[in-house]
């Protein structure tokens, strides 16, 4: 074949079809496609992986036992331990500290500030890192974080929106809590420091998002949770904190009931450390790296699900296990990018998707798992999407009509992120549209908790995308960075209250590992698999076939 | 068109490449680049870090969010026969034929401890914490290191000042990989100083907007509370009704 032609980042095929789109958009600047009706949406969800046939199974053993999950999650809840019990001694303690946190993105990083603040000195705290503190997904949030502090808005009203996109199966206790903490968790980034966008009145700038009844997303540019990762992190090394990384859990140990100290492996020198802790707050994230139903994703390279596999061997209860969010704006080229984020924000801000004949063909903004499954109606059942150089389908989202609505200049300073990643590959988005398809993004369900992130396990807290029942079965956009924050200054409160009352240390065992093989192999689960996976591999599949282990 | 119990299988069939690897089979040309001194043969078209792993390398350091956003890639490489050093993150970077590069995994940079509280927003808190800073010798390499094409020097400028607001603004893109403190012949540690200055900015020069001060002192008092006690005890149907029938602001 011979090398293709480029004009302005695109091969000459595609540029075809954004003349189609050029063409079209003075029309659509004043025309958007009406909302679906519920029963629209319920037809077009038919579509969406949730729903689609296949890619699940029932879970064979433990708390769960008979609920359904994507076959990448049930893979890992039938593995066995990394750790053979013969092989480490767990007791001798190398740290003694009264509250381990575990992942250091928004949430666990603020249950460490705010734990801090409520009395537990900074040496009886451990917060652990799989990669680098701060490489999570929370860094890598764009669009917002949701607050019902406008006066035409209220908690309550919040609540309502993310109750319909979760389709009303969200957790109510708990999500009462996410709303009704916002306002004082922007109070609270305001006062840390954090550079939130502003009107000439100073006043927030906010803007709504899909599902959302109210303009409430605030949002610090394009980098949202870049910001509040480094403003929070910043506080966090001020106090002192003692945090270790590339040192990710790979077991939890306990007395039997409760949680008392966890297993932690040295990824560079290949040596375990063990850690005994009174109170445990695992904020790990989510499962974007599993890449269910084959997905490409746009989480960080650590999201493997970890979390949920060490709480679920330890007896935690999980709930919504069977839905994932994929976020409808992947990138679709150019290839180096594909699945990466393309901000929500961006349809907020007047971006359209549009179909290769150039129709804006579905309300821009409608909650993240009914937009997405129109994308792929779009391109398999109507047969109406651009097909790529290396034969993904996708549908434009104009770019352009941002500048058309909110004039020139918009796009580079509400957007430098996304400006700047696909300036890198001789695309203007200020200019040409981009191509984009769902991508998996988000973790709905997890491990089930109360409204303080207390899990049904003794001494074991959650906070953020590894925990479940907030969102329900669909979260909004701008509701997981204002979980993070929320849930981890609870855990962090939470964890400090119970703390007061000096419990004791918990002798430290691995009983319940043991106990989980013994119910593996009693349900025939015959598998070479290990869990927690800690890193995905994307070796080279031409080197994997010639590896020997020599060491 | 495909059966619409395929299209799953469809999508997955087309995304192969960016989840499984890249078949050989299916690569129509290669290039030669060279990490830490090993050539090695690689398809064209991916960026440094796509390219590293499929030469065989599982990365533990030097790859974090592979978007852009966590500064954990960092790396610096020179083209055969430029006399040019550059720099980039390798997630976001498209191999080029001939580049020979490492990777920086960590950038040893002093940072100052501080409490945000107990400072205000100007000259004294930068000198303060970061007399150093006074030591910028204006050669501008800061600014050419950069891959976020931050004008690194002229906040350093700004901070030299005491302009805390523009050293805020002109830093805001910084994703403190450190690559301009590497490339520092004056030794200074640019992103920490930054990081101070956005801090002072966004607690001091932008203050808080009086309607979330309200809305917070709203909730302190429980103004909530009957309504969320309603919310809490409807049942699905109820609460359905009330989603559909709740009126929207525009967007």
């Amino acid at each position: 074949m011979a090398e293709l032609k480029f004009i302005g980042g695109y091969p000459e095929h595609m540029r075809k079809f954004i003349d189609v789109v050029n063409k079209t958009r003075p029309k659509r600047k004043d025309y958007t496609p009406e909302a679906m009706t519920m029963q629209e949406r319920d037809e077009v969800l038919k579509v969406h992986p949730d729903y689609a046939p296949g890619g699940k199974r029932a879970i064979s053993i433990g708390p769960n036992k008979g609920d359904m999950a994507p076959h990448e999650l049930a893979d890992l809840l039938e593995a066995y331990p990394l750790i053979e019990s013969n092989e480490i001694d767990v007791t001798k303690p190398d740290y003694v500290v009264d509250l381990l946190i575990i992942g250091g993105g928004l949430a666990g990083t603020t249950a460490a500030i705010w734990a801090n603040d409520k009395g537990v000195a900074k040496d009886k705290i451990l917060l652990v890192n799989k990669l680098r503190h701060g490489d999570s997904n929370s860094i890598m949030a764009q669009g917002g974080t949701q607050a019902a502090d406008r006066e035409n808005d209220s908690p309550t009203i919040h609540f309502l929106d993310a109750m319909g996109g979760g389709h009303f199966t969200n957790k109510p206790d708990v999500l009462r809590a996410l709303v009704e903490d916002a306002p004082l968790i922007i109070k609270w980034l305001c006062d840390l420091g954090a550079m939130i966008d502003r009107e000439d009145d100073g006043s927030f700038v906010e803007k709504a998002g899909g599902g959302t009844s109210r303009r409430r997303m605030h949002a610090c540019k394009d980098y949202t949770g870049l910001e509040e990762l480094r403003v929070i992190r910043d506080e966090f090394r001020n106090r002192e904190i003692p945090y270790l990384e590339y040192l990710p859990v790979v077991e939890f140990l306990t007395d039997g009931n409760r949680v008392t100290g966890a297993v932690l492996y040295n990824l560079e020198t290949g040596d375990y450390k063990i850690v005994q802790a009174k109170a445990t707050i695992l904020a790990t994230g989510g499962f974007g790296r599993l890449h269910v139903r084959g997905f490409p994703t746009t989480n960080h390279y650590g999201a493997t699900c970890d979390g949920v596999v060490l709480a679920y061997r330890v007896g935690a209860k999980l709930r919504d296990t069977d839905t994932v969010q994929y976020h409808p704006t992947g990138a679709a080229y150019p290839q180096q990018i594909i699945g990466l984020l393309l901000t929500e924000k961006l349809r907020s801000m007047g971006a359209q998707p549009v179909n290769k004949d150039g129709e804006a063909f579905v309300f821009p903004l409608e909650p993240r798992d009914v937009e997405m499954a129109s994308f792929i109606r779009e391109c398999y059942v109507n047969e109406k999407g651009i097909i790529t150089p290396t034969g993904m389908r996708g549908v434009w989202l104009d770019t352009p009509l941002i500048e058309v609505k909110n004039g020139e200049g918009t796009i580079e300073k509400s957007f430098p992120g996304m400006y700047r990643m696909f300036n890198r590959f001789d695309i203007d988005i200020r200019k040409d549209p981009v191509l984009v398809f769902p991508t998996l993004h988000y973790q709905n369900g997890g491990v089930e908790s109360g409204p303080w992130g207390k899990t049904n396990i003794d001494s074991l807290w959650v906070a953020g995308e590894v925990s479940g029942g907030v969102h329900g079965k669909n979260r909004l956009m701008g509701n997981s960075t204002l979980d993070c924050l929320v849930f981890g200054r609870r855990s962090g409160i939470s964890t400090a209250e119970y703390l007061k009352s000096n419990p004791p240390h918990g002798k430290l065992t691995i009983d319940h590992m043991n106990n989980y093989v013994k119910l593996l192999k009693e349900a025939g689960v015959d598998t070479t698999r290990k869990a927690p996976v800690l890193l995905p591999d994307y070796r080279g599949k031409a080197v994997l076939a010639r590896m020997i282990d020599v060491f | 068109m495909p059966e619409k119990d395929n299209i799953m299988d469809t999508i997955a069939e087309s995304n192969k490449s960016v989840v499984t690897g890249i078949d050989e089979k299916d690569i129509e040309h290669w290039i030669k680049i060279s990490i830490l001194d090993r050539e090695y043969k690689v398809p064209a078209g991916l960026t440094i870090m796509q390219a590293m792993e499929f030469a065989g390398y599982r990365f533990i350091r030097s790859c974090g969010c592979r978007a852009g956003f966590c500064g954990a890639c960092s790396t610096v490489y020179r083209i055969e026969g430029d006399y040019r050093l550059k720099t980039a993150m390798a997630c976001q970077t498209r191999i080029e034929d001939g580049m020979y590069l490492t990777q920086i995994p960590f950038t040893p940079a002093e940072r100052a401890n501080y409490d945000i509280n107990k400072l205000s927003p100007g000259i004294e808190a930068l000198l303060t914490n970061y007399p150093e800073i006074l030591r910028c010798l204006g050669c501008n390499a800061c600014t050419k290191a950069c891959p976020q094409d931050i004008d690194v020097m002229e906040y350093i400028a700004a901070g030299k000042r005491g302009d805390v607001g523009l050293m805020a603004e002109l830093s805001f893109d910084c994703i403190q990989c450190g690559l301009c403190a590497i490339r520092c012949p004056a030794e200074l540690a640019q992103y920490n100083y930054a990081q101070l200055a956005r801090r002072l900015h966004g607690k001091y020069q932008t203050p808080a907007p009086v309607y979330l001060e309200n809305r917070v002192k709203e909730i302190e008092h429980g103004k909530f509370e009957q309504d969320f006690d309603k919310l809490l005890k409807a049942s699905e149907e109820e609460l359905r009704k009330m989603y559909t029938s709740r009126d929207k602001e525009k967007a």
